[in-house]
């Protein structure tokens, strides 16, 4: 057997040992009575859904959002607000969500995507702070100390959300969901467009495309996306804050993408587990975990930028497009 | 509503004295990217590290001033320090590299010092000589110390504007913004201009986080909300310039503190209260943001564009 044929098979045993286990943990945990890790797999798998929707445009596009949190907390708090005036079914709740986060990302998208480069880098981080001291100031939804919601959404009967295993399978399921649905879109011709445009924008102007439109669809696809993972996040919390915006958290959201390996959509989940597990060894062992995290994101940024998707051999968009241009190139 | 006219000289001057710090801060960040084409998050950092050092050695000698002529050299010297070991190594990686990197320096800065000097805020005191009021013309009486920060922050952009325009010192780092491998290959050693200029950003940060430190607590995590306020500024008044960062720091400090002091009164003498309430304080903290949206929709390479297109 060849080195790559070798690779394969370790990928695709990866990939469908990691679906297998998934699968199985609610049963698992409920056996071991360790309630807890089904909680902390729901909230890997919410933020793989929010790390795969960044790399749709971060990976592919070369649109380097650093306020891709913006659209967890529209979702949640979509979810939040409504659920406060008594609003909890789920036909009213995530189409709003999925409405609100689609047009925020439009309003953010149609501003930012008149830049490049860096100023993209810093627009996208001011609209998402923009978007989080808006929710500081809202105060009869709870300010700075956030919104406690005392439903999960209501599918009328349909799906219990009440029971935290029918909302991990939820929660898997989306994610399954985006992940094909996010693999349609890149091999389609929209997604041959937006990755040409990543390459050489100049020509795919030439040839009569018109990028920035494109640009910004996908970049709405990715907010909205993103969006329905805050709706999960609010559900699996029963919470919503400003905290789920603050630029941190879209700094996280990065660190998975590249953790991950950019540019494959499966590489984000990896990076997603990886960064909370990492997190939640570390802070087991002190309370200065940031300490540690810190240069250990460096040392990453510096010497492993395939992530570990690509240490499975995966073929990176990028490493056949040449590294990717901090925003979309100017032109 | 009638505005009161000492009130908002006063909120005038808060505003001025919000921008000349914004204006230390995005100085230094806007040289290190026009020359180095480096984006800098952890200037923040650097900023923050500056007031806990201030901080300490005035609580040691009980001297601003003492702290003052240390606590500069102090972050400088870390600030060089930064540069050699991490920063150096990003200047020919792509922006994507260069965020994260430095957002993992953050981390590690935020908790270095919560490590270094525990979790609980420190608090400087102001200086004696500038612990009074001065009296301004039309009766508007304002502290000394807010009043010093402006004067620091007019004479640091004097001297930069000095330096840059004057030197050749400024000359060679005009000359590296436009064409960085040009400079190199007229025989300047472009290693020691680099670490030169962050010395210089870093000295500028310190600055700021010096002055912040009597009229902010000192902790943890300060430098992000100014670091974001600067990132605004450099957009604004168009990145690599020292122009723009000086009026582009001056617009958003003075829009933003009247906005918070005064546009929930407006919206009340417009609007029902009940909507004014809401909407008032959502919409101050919204301001700047809009700004900066409104200035990139006509103008989206800012105010004052480092290199004409």
């Amino acid at each position: 057997m060849t080195a790559t044929s070798r690779r394969i098979v370790l990928r695709a045993l990866v990939l469908w040992g990691g679906l297998a286990l998934l699968l199985v943990l609610p049963p698992a945990a409920a056996l071991a009575d360790q309630p807890f890790y089904l909680t902390l797999v729901t909230r890997m798998l919410i933020f793989a859904i929010a790390a795969l929707s960044l790399d749709l445009i971060l990976g592919y596009g070369a649109m380097v959002s650093f306020g891709h949190a913006a659209y967890l907390g529209v979702g949640a708090y979509a979810v939040g607000i409504l659920a406060y005036h008594g609003v909890n079914a789920a036909w009213i709740q995530w189409p709003v969500a999925i409405v609100a986060s689609a047009l925020v990302a439009a309003l953010i998208g149609l501003v930012s995507l008149r830049t490049s480069g860096v100023y993209f880098i810093m627009i996208t981080l001011a609209f998402a702070q923009m978007l989080y001291f808006l929710g500081i100031s809202l105060k009869i939804y709870g300010g700075d100390d956030g919104l406690t919601i005392n439903a999960r959404t209501d599918f009328g009967g349909v799906i219990d959300l009440a029971s935290n295993v029918v909302l991990y399978y939820l929660v898997l399921a989306v994610l399954l969901g985006f992940l094909l649905l996010g693999q349609r879109l890149i091999a389609s011709r929209f997604g041959m467009v937006i990755r040409g445009a990543k390459s050489n924008e100049r020509r795919m102007r030439a040839l009569g495309f018109p990028t920035v439109r494109y640009r910004l669809v996908a970049f709405v696809i990715a907010g909205t996306m993103c969006g329905v993972a805050g709706v999960l996040l609010a559900n699996l919390t029963n919470f919503t804050s400003p905290a789920y915006m603050h630029w941190t958290r879209s700094g996280e959201l990065m660190v998975m993408v590249i953790l991950g390996g950019m540019g494959s959509l499966i590489g984000p989940i990896f990076g997603a587990f990886a960064l909370l597990a990492l997190e939640e060894v570390l802070s087991s062992y002190t309370q200065h975990w940031q300490f540690i995290l810190g240069p250990v994101l460096i040392l990453i940024v510096l010497f492993a930028k395939r992530g570990i998707y690509g240490l499975l051999g995966a073929a990176r968009e990028s490493a056949a497009a040449g590294p990717p241009a901090a925003g979309p190139p100017h032109g | 509503m009638v505005i009161d006219p000492q009130l908002l000289a006063f909120q005038a001057l808060n505003g001025l004295q919000l921008g000349v710090m914004l204006f230390l801060m995005a100085a230094g960040l806007t040289l290190v990217f026009g020359i180095m084409n480096l984006i800098n998050l952890a200037h923040g950092s650097l900023y923050m590290v500056g007031a806990y050092f201030a901080a300490t050695l005035q609580g040691w000698s009980g001297s601003f001033v003492l702290a003052a002529l240390l606590a500069i050299p102090a972050t400088l010297v870390l600030g060089v320090a930064v540069e050699l070991v991490v920063l150096r190594t990003l200047y020919d990686r792509d922006h994507l590299d260069q965020v994260l990197a430095t957002f993992g320096l953050i981390l590690f800065f935020n908790e270095a010092v919560r490590i270094v000097w525990g979790p609980s805020a420190l608090f400087m005191t102001t200086p004696d000589f500038l612990s009074g009021q001065v009296a301004l013309p039309f009766g508007i009486i304002y502290p000394s110390y807010r009043f010093a920060i402006i004067a620091v922050g007019l004479a640091v952009a004097l001297f930069l504007y000095g330096l840059i325009s004057h030197t050749r010192v400024g000359m060679l780092i005009r000359a590296g913004a436009s064409n960085r491998a040009m400079v190199g290959a007229l025989g300047v050693d472009v290693k020691f201009l680099y670490t030169a200029v962050f010395a210089l950003g870093t000295a500028l940060a310190g600055i700021a986080g010096l002055m912040a430190g009597p009229i902010l607590s000192v902790e943890s995590g300060m430098g992000e909300p100014i670091l974001i306020l600067t990132f605004v500024v450099i957009v604004i008044g168009g990145i690599g310039s020292i122009r723009g960062a000086f009026m582009g720091a001056l617009l958003i400090g003075v829009v933003d503190t009247l906005g918070r002091s005064f546009l929930p009164g407006l919206l009340r003498a417009t609007f029902n209260p009940q909507v004014a309430n809401a909407a008032g304080p959502a919409l101050a903290s919204m301001l700047i943001y809009i700004l900066m949206a409104l200035v990139l929709a006509f103008r989206p390479q800012g105010l004052f564009p480092a290199r004409a297109a």
